[in-house]
């Protein structure tokens, strides 16, 4: 059998390793500028694997955390696109230095019989805070990086979890970088 | 305005804020189209004489020309459209300006602010169906900011890597009143784009191109959006370099001149495509290494060269190519700056090497790549173009649609000055050439026009011959009938095992009747010793539009060519087949 012929408009992809970044963006605080860099993401195919935004002290103007994985060619690009959108004010790729990272989750857990005292000891040792008891359950807030998280969720029985809800990362710089106008 | 004629300033109307917003703007010419959220508008407009509405037949028409106008002129060009249909029907015109980055100011109605997001009647969501096709778009809620937005949209269209802004207003906020001051000028904290080309880059640049072996320079719409074609001539003059445009780029360097080795890319010819995947030293200037250019990045990156890239788009450079030393800036300001580190520098260059270099040259250009059958017993569509070129002593402005035809013109009319090779490079929109062609022409009243065209794609916008007849456009349209859609053609021809599927035009129109129901002239050509005489009589009627059909090779195919996803170099030549 013939091999299938190439599409004659198929450019080869370049081959490319891809890391996460996470990418801290000022934006004017406009409506539709959220649209545009979702957009931008969608339109140019880049990956978002978490997308926070609200306004800054300032209330002209808005932070933007967007969690992204790609090559160094792909991010490059991504910065490019971003810092080409009118209201983008300024923006830094947080993973090319020392930065902390905090992710906020809220989880709903099945808490009865014996599984009600162990829930509290595994909120405890990932200090995590129980904001909600019913006779059943907890809801507990957790906080840090996302791979914490990700193993608080990894250490329940999973039919122990009744609801996840997370905010995705925000990230700042340690030391004395700022990104601000 | 001083502060007592700021306090007895009169409200008024939105509709007239944005009238006097144009004017202020020094705007000549609005293309629209009348519909219930703008009729406030063009009751202004009625009422003064100032800015000149060019009723179209299409809003797509209407894009198109105002983009065109600003191809031929430098200026920004403005529509102007109702909201819905309006907005939707003028979309494929704003994308084509977005992909040429065209400096364009697209005004849409929108319905009124109470009504937004109720699914009301003619509504649609503008900003957000335009948005991946423009360089910004604003929403204007409130009269107040009105005169602002308009300074913004102008102050973005022509600035940085230029582009289509588009303003949409409601209905009830172009009634709303209030005093109108037009500020003099716009500061934006978010948007400052790169001018000056970094002097250390530009230095680097400098001692490259002098280092030169092979050297190659390679130039694209940039040179044209800046106006730098001047500052190019003269840089490759200085250095004896051979130069080759993109199909957005002829005219940068005159065509003309034994410098110029014709376009590059996929139809480009031979010994332009040769030397660009050959040279050791390439500075490209205004130009972005797109597929139609480069063909397959990985084949171009095989050969190691050195590369020079300016451009005002930070997010062009490195992007497909990576290179050696990027310059981001004003193509013009950039190579004003090269130019005053290259003067007088000539003798540094390597004259034995570039001698040789060009003896390679010489030979590529032997192969003598656009050669076609001219003994044909049928109309060979390069053969027109030629004599198009010899009819007009290749000064026309000439507007192109898009298929071979297009290729054809680029390749055999030789452009020797800017501004005056219209074409949709990027979309490849079919249906641009007669707007364009009008916009062209309003913008250079005195100028000759010719439209160059094919069938398939003349019947996308032919509605504006209407238009045409309403402002006594006297342009020159030159159908490259193949009755077929030739280009696709082509591509099923290598590509698909001679299956024509669906690129066969049937039933076509008479267009010499066709013509002469719009009340224009039409004429059918179908020998070639009627081509010259049948040009030179269409060419003579400086008051007419004459559509000349011309009956050509329906097999007739567009050489060289670059395969898609092959290497530059990898062209198929006309003998090959
Ligand atoms: C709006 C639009 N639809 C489809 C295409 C795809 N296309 C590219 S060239 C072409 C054929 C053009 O035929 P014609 O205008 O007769 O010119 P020719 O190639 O025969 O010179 C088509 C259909 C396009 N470029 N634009």
């Amino acid at each position: 059998m013939n091999a299938p012929v190439a599409s004659p408009y198929t450019l080869p992809a370049a081959e490319t390793k891809a890391m996460r970044h996470i990418v801290s963006i000022l934006l004017e605080n406009e409506p539709g500028a959220l649209s545009r860099v979702a957009g931008l993401f969608s339109a140019r195919g880049y990956n978002i694997e978490s997308l926070t935004v609200a306004p800054t002290e300032d209330g002209s103007l808005s932070r933007m955390t967007i969690v992204t994985t790609g090559s160094d060619d792909v991010l490059e690009q991504i910065t490019k696109q971003l810092n080409k959108l009118i209201e983008v004010v300024k923006l830094v790729d947080l993973s090319e230095a020392p930065h902390i990272e905090r992710e906020l989750m809220l989880i709903k857990v099945r808490a009865t019989g014996k599984d009600r005292e162990e829930m509290k000891r595994m909120a405890d040792i990932f200090r995590g805070r129980i904001l909600d008891v019913t006779e059943t359950t907890y809801t507990i807030e957790l906080t840090g990086t996302g791979s914490k998280l990700d193993a608080f969720i990894e250490a329940l029985d999973k039919a122990a979890i009744l609801e996840t809800v997370r905010t995705g990362a925000s990230g700042i710089a340690r030391g004395e970088r700022v990104l601000k106008v | 305005m001083d502060r007592a004629t700021k306090l007895v300033a009169p409200e008024i109307s939105g509709a007239e804020i944005l009238i006097r917003c144009l004017e202020a703007e020094g705007v000549e010419y609005v293309f629209g189209y009348p519909g219930g959220a703008v009729l406030f508008i063009y009751d202004e407009l009625f009422k003064q004489d100032k800015v000149k509405h060019v009723l179209v037949r299409h809003e797509q028409g209407a894009a198109h020309a105002a983009d065109a106008y600003s191809r031929a002129s430098d200026k920004v060009g403005v529509c102007l459209v109702t909201s819905g249909p309006g907005v939707t029907n003028a979309l494929t015109g704003i994308a084509t300006a977005y992909m040429d980055s065209i400096p364009m100011v697209v005004i849409t109605g929108q319905v009124p602010t109470h009504a937004i997001g109720q699914d009301a009647f003619q509504e649609v969501d503008a900003v957000g169906v335009t948005r991946p096709c423009v360089k910004h778009n604003f929403l204007v809620k409130d009269v107040r900011d009105l005169a602002l937005t308009i300074k913004k949209a102008f102050h973005i269209a022509r600035s940085g890597r230029p582009g289509p802004v588009v303003v949409d207003v409601p209905k009830d906020v172009t009634g709303a009143r209030c005093r109108f001051e037009y500020p003099d000028a716009v500061v934006m904290r978010s948007y400052n784009p790169t001018v000056k080309g970094h002097p250390g880059q530009i230095k680097k640049a400098a001692q490259l191109l002098l280092e030169a072996k092979r050297p190659m320079v390679y130039t694209g719409g940039g040179v044209i959006l800046s106006d730098a074609a001047a500052q190019l001539t003269k840089l490759v003059k200085l250095l004896g370099f051979p130069c080759t445009n993109t199909l957005m780029g002829l005219g940068g360097y005159p065509a003309t001149d034994a410098q110029h080795l014709g376009m590059l890319g996929m139809h480009g010819t031979y010994q332009a495509n040769m030397a660009m995947q050959h040279c050791d030293v390439l500075l490209a200037v205004g130009a972005r290494f797109d597929d139609r250019v480069i063909g397959n990045p990985a084949h171009f990156g095989s050969v190691p060269r050195r590369i020079v890239h300016v451009d005002i788009d930070p997010s062009s450079i490195s992007k497909r190519v990576k290179v050696d030393v990027p310059i981001v800036g004003n193509v013009r300001e950039v190579l004003d700056e090269l130019l005053k580190l290259l003067d007088g520098q000539a003798g540094k260059l390597d004259q034995r090497a570039l001698k040789a270099w060009w003896t390679q040259i010489e030979q590529w250009r032997s192969k003598d790549c656009l050669r076609y059958d001219r003994a044909s017993a049928i109309i060979k569509p390069q053969f027109v173009i030629e004599k198009l070129y010899e009819v007009t002593g290749g000064d026309a402005i000439v507007a192109s649609d898009v298929g071979q035809h297009q290729m054809w013109a680029a390749q055999f009319y030789k452009f020797d000055r800017p501004r005056r090779w219209i074409n949709s490079g990027g979309l490849g929109t079919m249906g641009f050439g007669l707007p364009a062609a009008m916009g062209a022409q309003f913008a250079h009243p005195g100028a000759t026009v010719a439209c160059v065209t094919g069938e398939a794609s003349f019947m996308m916008c032919m509605q504006e011959l209407s238009t045409c007849k309403q402002y006594r456009l006297p342009i020159k349209i030159v159908n490259l009938n193949n009755r077929y859609m030739g280009m696709v053609r082509q591509w099923q021809q290598f590509f698909h095992g001679n299956r024509y599927s669906q690129s066969y035009m049937d039933a076509l129109p008479d267009f010499v009747k066709l013509a002469e129901s719009f009340g224009h002239v039409g004429v059918r050509v179908e020998k070639p010793a009627d081509v010259e005489p049948a040009l030179r009589e269409a060419f003579g009627r400086r008051q007419d539009l004459v559509f000349l059909d011309f009956l050509t090779d329906q097999s007739e195919n567009v050489y060289p060519m670059v395969p898609g996803g092959k290497g530059i170099s990898e062209m198929i030549l006309a003998e090959e087949l």
